[in-house]
């Protein structure tokens, strides 16, 4: 059914090009100057405490990419026939169908993992992220666009992600992936790991600073929120 | 009875959702810039919270799990449909929202008007779905998932009144342009969720 309706879409619309300079921007904007989470303020919720290390902080980006690309695509399609005073409940139930997937798939492959995620996958049904571009974008645009724009947005907040996880697996337990980065001899002459990082509070402050240096940088950022 | 008063405390001050999983940011950070509007968020989540959680009990244990179909038939007894879960979670608390909206609207106009505009964003906070989350993932029972469900939710009040009375007041002090707004709002998070930190080490 959504593939007819997809290719029917496509079809109408032959006149643009798959990666014309528009779709090209919105695919880049959330990396940078609009990323959501540092900019649009979505998605804090449910990802900060997965960062303590790398490795969740990636399965976690990129469940998020497929889940806000997806949910985009197909609420994109069949947006004009969704009521509008039940809107939500439909955006939600797509959502969570695409987030029970990819809690099974993660189950089935990298049990390990998804042990540690606990509840974080179920709660990127209710990550701002998907909700926002959904009323933001997937609601009034083209099925391919909002295809893009959910790739875009999801990568955006796998960045953050990712830095913060970088830095505090880094700095927390000296090992990247799990590989020791921090020699021996550095513990031998007492350099010590920063039990903080492996803290909560030290994912607000990496975000903190990470706006903080962004905004410094593009001062068009500054009082946005 | 003293096991639930712990459970309570835990919930409210050692597992904070806040400062200790991060849940309900988005709304935390948006809806924190005065004190009264912050009041009637918490207020409505706390409000929410008790209703959902042990509803998407309910759903859990007679629906979900494993041979809790066995009251149909005992024929279903083998089928396990826990996978299921998020799905009928969102939906029971779309659904909820949606209600205790229309009953709040018609009974108690007063408490509609203060709570109305942030009733339906609680659908999407994701400290309640967090509950409902957590209420399986460590096997509570019904009377115990009440008590976290409120503790979560007065965790979350008390959280996010602070966090308002101190953006209250920083709007007198001179904060560096690039950080104003959403960067000192994440620092500050994170200095009092260290303050919160100094409760894990209590033992209940």
């Amino acid at each position: 059914m959504s593939t007819e309706v997809q290719s029917a879409n496509l079809i109408k619309a032959p006149a643009e090009p798959l990666f014309s300079n528009k779709n090209i921007r919105v695919l880049k904007d959330p990396l940078g100057d609009n990323n959501p989470v540092t900019v649009q303020v979505l998605g804090i919720c449910s990802a900060l405490a997965v960062t303590t290390q790398v490795m969740p902080s990636l399965i976690m980006a990129g469940s998020v990419i497929f889940v806000v690309a997806f949910s985009n695509l197909i609420i994109s399609i069949i947006r004009k026939g969704i009521p509008t005073r039940i809107r939500m409940i439909v955006q939600l139930v797509v959502v969570a169908t695409l987030v029970t997937l990819v809690d099974q798939v993660l189950k089935a492959y990298v049990y390990e993992v998804s042990k540690k995620l606990s509840v974080f996958v179920g709660l990127i049904i209710t990550n701002c992220i998907v909700m926002g571009r959904l009323e933001a974008f997937a609601m009034q645009k083209k099925p391919w666009a909002s295809f893009l724009d959910g790739i875009g947005n999801g990568a955006g907040y796998g960045l953050v992600l990712i830095f913060v996880g970088v830095i505090r697996e880094l700095f927390g337990s000296g090992s990247l992936l799990g590989y020791k980065i921090v020699p021996q001899w550095a513990y031998d002459m007492g350099y010590v790991n920063n039990g903080l990082m492996m803290l909560p509070p030290a994912a607000l402050f990496l975000i903190g600073i990470y706006i903080w240096i962004q905004r410094s940088l593009n001062k068009s950022l500054v009082n946005v929120s | 009875m003293l096991e639930y008063i712990n459970l309570f405390i835990k919930a409210v001050f050692i597992e904070n959702m806040i400062f200790a999983f991060f849940l309900g940011m988005c709304s935390f950070l948006a809806v924190s810039k005065s004190i009264k509007t912050a009041f009637g968020l918490g207020i409505a989540v706390i409000f929410v919270n008790v209703i959902t959680a042990p509803f998407n009990y309910l759903v859990l244990s007679l629906l979900l799990e494993k041979g809790s179909l066995a009251w149909i038939s005992p024929s279903l007894a083998e089928i396990d449909l826990t996978f299921l879960a998020f799905i009928l979670f969102i939906s029971v608390i779309a659904g909820t929202v949606q209600l205790v909206e229309m009953i709040v609207e018609k009974f108690l106009p007063a408490l509609y008007n203060s709570l109305g505009i942030f009733l339906p964003l609680i659908t999407v906070n994701c400290a309640i779905l967090g509950s409902s989350l957590f209420m399986q993932e460590r096997a509570y029972n019904l009377p115990e998932t009440i008590v976290f469900a409120g503790g979560s939710g007065v965790g979350f009040f008390l959280a996010i009144v602070a966090l308002a009375a101190i953006r209250e007041r920083l709007t007198y002090s001179n904060v560096p342009d690039p950080l104003k707004g959403l960067g000192l709002a994440m620092l500050i998070t994170g200095l009092m969720g260290m303050a919160f930190l100094s409760f894990a080490g209590i033992q209940l």
